[in-house]
C-alpha cells in the first residue's frame, strides 16, 4: 500500500517534470514511439487488410502470416534488431510495427468481411466503380472493426513501448527499467502507472470513437431492433 | 429491345445455370421470367447488366452487343431492384434514391429534388426521405428499391423477384402499383420470378423456364393458358390441377365460374371493353 502511495507522491512530485529525464519527455518519447510504430504498421496492414476483404481472396495467408508473427517475443526481437542495428529508436520502432500488424489486418479484413456481400453486390449492380464501392460501402460500414482493430493495436503497443528503454530508446519505461537497475522500486511503480494510466486514456477515446463511427443508418436499425424488445434493453443499450 | 443469341453460361464449379438461350425482348413490354429455384432466372437477368459474364452467345440491347460497353456505365443505364431491396443502410431514402444520379455527376441538389419526385411517383410519403432503410417496413424498402431503380431514367429495368420477401397482401398493392407505373412509364421490364401467378399478372411476355434456362414455352399469358406447349407447362401454370380449368356452372341466382376442384373463381361479365383493360381480365380469369 505503501508503495503505491509513494510512487502516486513520485508522480506528482514537480522535481520529476522537467529535465530530459523527466516526465514530460519521456511521455512525449513513448507517445512518439507508439503513434510512429502505429501509423507505419496502419500504413502496412489497413491497405492489405482492404484488399483482402474487398476481393475475398488472401486471407489464409494474411492468418498464417499473423499468427507466426504473435509468436515472435518482442523482446526478442528487439534484442536482435539492436544488434544488428544498434541502439537506440529504430529498433524498437519496427518491433512495434511488427506488434501492431496482427491486430489490424484483422481489424481492416473482418471490417470488410463482416458486411453483408449483398449489400456490395448491390452497390456494384447499381453501378460503383470497385473504388466507389470501397470508398462509399465498405469503408463506413467496416469502419467501427477497424478502428476496433487499431484500438487493440494501440493498447498492445502502448504497453509493450515501455521496452524501448531497454536499448536506450527512451519512453516511460525508462523509469522502470532505470528504477530497477538501480532498485528504485517507487520510481519503477510510478513508472508501470504512467504507462497504465497512458493505455486507460487511450482506451477510453477509441472506445467513444468506436461507437462514434457506426454509421447513423446501422446505428438506427440497432435501436429499433432493441426497442422492439422490452424497454429495459433499450435502456441498457444506451 | 433485348436480344439474347445462343447464350451459354458455365461457372467455374461446372455449373451449366444457361444453355444455348435465345429470346428477343420486346421494348416497352414487361417480359416475365418464371421458374422453379435455380432455373437460372437471376443469372439471365444478371447477364443483361454484365453482372455475370457470358460464356459464350452474346447480348445485344437496341443492336448493341453489351460485351463491347463498359460495365459500370452500362448498370448505371439499367434500373436494378432485387429481392432484398439491396438499399445501402448507411445511406438515407433519400441518398439512396439519388445513388445513381450522383454517381453520374449530377448535382446533389437536383437529384435530390428528382428523388423526392419519384418517392411520390412509387407510393412513398415524402417525409420518409431522411429515415434509413432499417426504419421502414419491407414493403416501403421494396418501394424505395423501385424508387432508386427507376432515378436514373432508365430504359430498362431489371427486377429479380423484388416483391418476393413481403407479405402477400402488400405484394398485392406493390403488384398493381407496378402495373400501374408501367403503364405511365413505358419502360422495357425484365421481372423474375417463382410465382407464376406474379407471371401471369405481370407480363406481357411470359417465359417458362425448366432447369438450365432451357425455354419450356414463351407467350402472352393468354397463349399459354391456352395452349400450354407441354406436360410440364399445364402442370407448371397449374392447369392440370384444374386451378386454371374454370367452366361455367349455372346457380339459382346468376352464372359462376368454378375451378377444376369445384370452388367458386369469379364471375363472368359480358361486354367488358377487353383491350382497355387486358391486364385486369387476365388477371381476373386467372385467379
Ligand atoms: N456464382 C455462382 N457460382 C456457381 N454456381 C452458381 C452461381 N450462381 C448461380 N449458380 C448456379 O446456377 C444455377 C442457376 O442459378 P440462378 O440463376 O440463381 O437460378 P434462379 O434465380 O432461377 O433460382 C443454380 O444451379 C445455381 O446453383
Ligand atoms: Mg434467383
Amino acid at each position: 500500500m505503501n508503495l503505491i502511495v509513494d510512487a502516486i507522491a513520485w508522480i506528482l512530485d514537480p522535481a520529476h517534470y522537467g529535465g530530459p529525464n523527466g516526465i514530460g519527455v519521456r511521455l512525449i518519447e513513448h507517445l512518439w514511439i507508439s503513434v510512429v510504430s502505429l501509423v507505419i504498421a496502419g500504413a502496412i496492414a489497413i491497405p492489405a487488410g482492404f484488399l483482402i476483404g474487398h476481393t475475398g481472396t488472401g486471407r489464409a495467408a494474411a492468418v498464417l502470416v499473423s499468427g507466426g508473427v504473435r509468436a515472435l517475443p518482442t523482446l526478442g526481437l528487439i534484442s536482435i534488431l539492436g544488434l544488428s542495428i544498434g541502439i537506440g529508436v529504430q529498433a524498437p520502432i519496427i518491433a512495434f510495427v511488427v506488434l501492431a500488424i496482427p491486430s489490424m489486418l484483422a481489424g481492416a479484413y473482418a471490417g470488410f468481411e463482416a458486411i453483408d456481400r449483398r449489400i456490395v453486390d448491390s452497390a456494384r449492380s447499381v453501378g460503383m466503380t470497385e473504388w466507389q464501392i470501397v470508398g462509399r460501402v465498405e469503408l463506413p460500414l467496416g469502419l467501427p472493426l477497424l478502428i476496433g482493430g487499431i484500438r487493440s493495436a494501440t493498447l498492445q503497443v502502448i504497453a509493450t513501448a515501455t521496452l524501448a528503454a531497454y536499448i536506450s530508446g527512451g519512453g516511460l519505461g525508462s523509469f522502470i527499467f532505470l528504477g530497477l537497475r538501480t532498485n528504485d522500486y517507487t520510481q519503477m511503480l510510478a513508472g508501470s502507472i504512467l504507462v497504465i494510466a497512458l493505455a486507460i486514456a487511450f482506451e477510453g477515446a477509441f472506445s467513444a470513437l468506436q461507437r462514434l463511427v457506426v454509421p447513423a443508418g446501422v446505428r438506427a436499425g440497432q435501436r429499433t431492433k432493441v426497442r422492439s424488445g422490452s424497454p429495459r434493453s433499450a435502456a441498457e443499450a444506451e | 429491345m433485348i436480344e439474347f443469341r445462343s447464350v451459354t453460361k458455365r461457372f467455374p464449379g461446372g455449373t451449366v445455370a444457361v444453355d444455348d438461350f435465345n429470346l428477343v425482348l420486346p421494348s416497352r413490354k414487361t417480359t416475365v421470367l418464371v421458374g422453379s429455384s435455380g432455373s437460372g432466372k437471376t443469372t439471365l437477368l444478371r447477364m443483361i447488366n454484365r453482372m455475370v459474364d457470358l460464356t459464350s452467345g452474346t447480348i445485344e440491347i437496341d443492336g448493341e452487343d453489351t460485351s463491347a460497353l463498359e460495365p459500370v456505365a452500362l448498370r448505371r443505364r439499367i434500373g436494378y431492384v432485387m429481392q432484398n431491396s439491396g438499399l445501402l443502410p448507411h445511406f438515407t431514402v433519400i441518398e439512396n434514391v439519388a445513388t445513381v444520379p450522383v454517381l453520374n455527376g449530377v448535382p446533389r441538389k437536383r437529384a435530390f429534388s428528382d428523388a423526392l419526385a419519384l418517392l411520390d411517383t412509387v407510393g412513398l410519403e415524402r417525409s420518409l426521405a431522411d429515415r434509413y432503410p432499417s426504419q421502414l417496413s419491407g414493403g416501403q424498402q421494396q418501394r424505395v428499391g423501385v424508387a432508386r431503380g427507376l432515378a436514373a431514367d432508365p430504359n430498362i429495368l431489371l427486377m429479380d423477384e423484388p416483391f418476393g420477401a413481403v407479405d402477400p397482401i402488400v405484394r398485392d398493392e406493390l403488384q398493381q402499383e407496378l402495373i400501374r407505373l408501367q403503364r405511365e412509364l413505358d419502360k422495357t421490364v425484365v421481372f423474375v420470378t417463382h410465382d407464376i401467378d406474379e407471371a401471369f399478372l405481370i407480363g406481357d411476355q411470359v417465359v417458362i423456364l425448366e432447369q438450365g434456362g432451357r425455354i419450356a414455352q414463351v407467350g402472352s399469358p393468354s397463349e399459354i393458358m391456352a395452349d400450354p406447349a407441354s406436360d410440364f407447362v399445364s402442370s407448371f401454370i397449374g392447369a392440370d390441377r384444374g386451378k386454371r380449368a374454370l367452366s361455367i356452372r349455372h346457380t339459382e341466382r346468376g352464372a359462376v365460374l368454378v375451378d377444376g376442384f369445384g370452388r367458386a373463381a369469379g364471375v363472368l361479365v359480358e361486354g367488358v371493353a377487353v383491350a382497355s383493360v387486358a391486364v385486369e381480365s387476365e388477371e381476373s380469369t386467372s385467379s
